[in-house]
């Protein structure tokens, strides 16, 4: 069985404690890994302002997931989301091969000032000022 | 309106010196991040809508993939799908 490279997002609700919300992130976690899935990237966003209100809720906890595994195991991987009321919001992304080379690079920060300058800002976590063009 | 026969070419350099390009082709950036919020803000207007690219100059390839990316980053609650002001 192919295994393909995936990448989710998922927003968790704001009312969780710190801990609560690392306790839910770690139960995605296991789902991963239990289903013959593996890990290739974590991060946590902490709690991040969202640009509209989703669940009349301003705020919410963003996590990434980038993990590999099979195709099957997606479909029961979102079904979690949308039976957990944690969960206000999912998405699960098929990475192609510029999404792995990509994400591969920003982790290492390898981003080329020449190829990636635009891109940069968000690779090391700087916000710039806005270029307006057009 | 005139009839100056060098009205036509007193306009075509300043075309060529405008001339839009795909900023993706030129960097050679393959792979557009949907959780880059400061990147694609570049590709909406102020009401949060996406550009058109006749305005951004992107090559067709690169809008399709600009466009999806904006749109992800609208479910996740990184972009508005409606603003006021968002520059």
């Amino acid at each position: 069985m192919s295994k393909n490279q995936y990448e989710t997002v998922i927003i968790l609700t704001p009312v969780l404690s710190e801990q609560q919300m690392k306790d839910a992130v770690a139960g995605y976690r296991g789902l991963i890994t239990d289903n013959g899935g593996e890990m290739v990237h974590e991060e946590n966003w902490g709690l991040t302002k969202l640009a509209y209100p989703i669940d009349k809720k301003g705020t919410g906890f963003y996590h990434l997931f980038e993990f590999t595994a099979e195709p099957e195991f997606i479909k029961a991987f979102e079904l979690a989301f949308r039976r957990d009321e944690r969960v206000m919001r999912y998405m699960t992304v098929s990475l192609d091969k510029w999404g792995i080379q990509f994400n591969h690079k920003k982790r290492n920060g390898e981003m080329k000032s020449s190829t990636a300058k635009e891109k940069k800002a968000d690779a090391k976590g700087i916000l710039t000022s806005e270029e307006n063009e057009g | 309106m005139s009839k100056d026969p060098n009205f036509i070419f007193n306009q075509t350099p300043q075309v060529l010196q405008n001339k839009k390009y795909c900023r993706f082709k030129k960097h050679g950036i393959k792979y557009i991040d949907y959780k880059d919020k400061d990147f694609l803000l570049k590709f909406v207007n102020e009401q949060g809508k996406i550009l058109p690219r006749r305005i951004t100059g992107t090559s067709l390839k690169f809008q399709r993939k600009i466009s999806v990316a904006i749109k992800r980053a609208r479910h996740l609650a990184l972009l508005p799908f409606v603003a006021d002001g968002l520059k």
